[in-house]
């Protein structure tokens, strides 16, 4: 699952086959990426790359543009210039829908849970792409649909258990408190079986216990080769599970590199200090 | 689960099988029908509006359709009343596709407005096509008949109705507890997350309203057949805005309701012919209060008040 080419061996496979080259070349890249609102620029001009099968995360002092930029990776906005190439094929302008089925799924800063449906059902909602999801297959509830939603259904309760939800696999979502809210839309976003997850703000508003079980989940993720990408404030967490930091202040890319690198550079203190003076 | 989740069914199926032992004459096997075809309407209305989260002030338009389709095939031209029927159908489910993906992009106020205008449209075609429908004085619709049976008296028909509506409850529960179901709930309950998880919400949007307008049109067709006569008052704006208050009253989002909300309103107005003139003021009354004191709906209400958590 993760990739353990060496960069020597992966130039000379490069060079030999193409084909193979595409399938390790990086999972994410952002070119010249820009979006307008109003005149603004919530992002402006953004390159980078995102290796497979790491933790990376974006941060940014409020207003940088970290949720704009997952809203545009996940396809809930349009770039107004650049392009998005995920998994070596350009995504920019497709609808979130289809970036799912391509293996993307995220999480939202503020929840966005189906109130109406109980705890189990919101996790095979996420399920929907693995299903038979034609109309007339449900209206006569034919016997294949109703075996697969089975298997769905234990994968959901099994994925519920995973992220530390096993009490509330019976309860209604409405019924749940904000932690495991939090950790539901994990478990949804699970479901859907991701090459690269998103979390907007995991810990955000959680509790220090809390929040530390969720550094154990985010890792536990990425073990099972799920890229995954983070926003987040806290920086505790952030420097302790990153391999990867994408610092922005005003749209921009600040800074990229390792924990210790982007926690060194002058122009992320600055940014940082500035945001709070 | 599966024994819980066609409960209801089998609660519908018993009272529509035990029913006719109460009805005794045709005034009252004639009320059992006509809340019988505004249920049918109502499970499919209820898919829109209850799971889906849309809105429709238009639905009497498509049975309005349905219901001319086959007064002017059947009796103008002579068409076979099965084909005419599914003709209607398909020309109103074709009407519905057309029209909601533009429509269905708007939400809130902004949809009931359109979907507002699509019932006014065909009620003023109905209305002033007077060479093809008859105008606003009607015209009749011969009997239902198909390979040799004929579809005659209020016995008849009341099992027609019966069996249909179980079938529409049995589909609708099946749709509901199934991805497609999930979706649709998913579109009313956080439409962003729903697209993110893969689920074309636009084309479900679209899927449901083009169901629930077939489900009207269906019905139309045979109510037009059972009542002999049918006028555009069948599809006009009221007719519209009281399906949506029968799935309201009944309770969103549960099937079981829609069914209740439309047989209580339609045996309602004729308990209250006691109060004569005062008959529109008090159910206009019972309304408001069961919307204060059960914001949500009937069926919901009380299934909460009985078993607590549980959802029916």
């Amino acid at each position: 699952m993760i990739n353990a080419a060496s960069p020597a061996m992966m130039d000379t496979v490069a060079q030999a086959a193409p084909a193979v080259a595409e399938r390790t070349s990086p999972l994410l890249r952002v070119e010249n990426l820009s979006r307008e609102f109003g005149g603004v620029l919530a992002i402006q001009d953004l390159s980078f790359t995102l290796p497979k099968g790491r933790i990376v995360s974006i941060i940014g002092p409020n207003g940088a543009g970290k949720t704009t930029l997952f809203n545009l990776i996940t396809g809930v906005y349009t770039p107004t210039y650049g392009r998005i190439l995920f998994d070596g094929r350009d995504i920019s302008g497709l609808p979130p829908f289809k970036l799912a089925a391509r293996g993307m799924s995220r999480t939202f800063q503020n929840l966005q849970i189906f109130f109406n449906m109980s705890a189990l059902e919101n996790v095979m909602v996420g399920r929907h792409l693995h299903l038979d999801r034609g109309v007339l297959a449900a209206l006569f509830r034919l016997p294949r649909l109703v075996r697969k939603d089975k298997e769905a259904r234990e994968l959901a309760a099994e994925l519920m258990r995973e992220v530390g939800l096993s009490k509330y696999i019976d309860a209604q979502a409405s019924a749940m408190p904000y932690g495991a809210l939090k950790r539901l839309e994990i478990a949804r976003a699970l479901a859907a079986e991701p090459k690269m997850l998103l979390l907007d703000e995991p810990a955000a508003g959680l509790n220090g216990t809390e929040s530390r079980e969720i550094d154990e989940l985010i890792k536990r993720i990425a073990a099972r080769g799920i890229t995954v990408v983070l926003v987040e404030h806290d920086m505790k967490m952030v420097m302790g599970i990153s391999d990867h930091i994408l610092a922005l202040n005003y749209g921009r890319k600040l800074a990229e590199g390792t924990p210790a690198e982007v926690s060194a550079n002058p122009d992320v203190i600055a940014a940082y200090l500035g945001s709070m003076a | 689960m599966s024994s819980h989740r066609l409960a209801p069914l089998a609660v519908l199926a018993v009272v529509a099988a035990l029913l006719p032992l109460a009805l005794t004459n045709n005034f009252l096997l004639n009320i059992a029908i006509v809340a019988g075809f505004n249920a049918i309407v109502c499970v499919g209305l209820n898919l829109l509006i209850g799971f889906a989260g849309q809105i429709s002030l238009g639905h009497a338009g498509f049975f309005g359709l349905g219901a001319y389709a086959s007064a002017v095939l059947v009796s103008t031209y002579g068409w076979p009343p099965l084909a005419a029927l599914l003709a209607g159908a398909v020309a109103v489910g074709l009407l519905a596709f057309a029209v909601a993906k533009p429509i269905l992009r708007l939400k809130g106020h902004y949809l009931a407005m359109a979907t507002l205008g699509i019932g006014i449209i065909i009620s003023i075609v109905l209305k002033t096509e007077t060479k093809i429908t008859g105008g606003p004085d009607g015209m009749p619709v011969d009997s239902f008949a198909v390979l040799g049976f004929q579809a005659y008296g209020e016995k008849v028909w009341y099992w027609i109705v019966a069996g249909l509506l179980l079938v529409a409850v049995w589909a609708a529960l099946n749709l509901i507890d199934s991805p497609a179901g999930r979706a649709l709930r998913a579109v009313h309950g956080a439409e962003v997350a729903a697209e993110t998880l893969g689920v074309d919400t636009a084309g479900y949007k679209v899927m449901v309203f083009v169901l629930s307008a077939v489900m009207a049109s269906i019905t139309g067709s045979l109510s037009a057949h059972y009542l002999g006569f049918i006028t555009p008052s069948a599809s006009d704006f009221f007719r519209s805005i009281e399906l949506v208050t029968m799935v309201v009253f009944g309770g969103m989002a549960s099937t079981f309701g829609a069914v209740v909300g439309a047989v209580v309103l339609t045996v309602l107005p004729q308990l209250l012919t006691a109060f004569q003139d005062y008959e529109a003021m008090v159910l206009g009354a019972i309304l408001m209060l069961t919307m204060v004191f059960m914001p949500k709906g009937l069926v919901p209400t009380l299934s909460a008040l009985i078993a607590p958590r549980r959802r029916v």
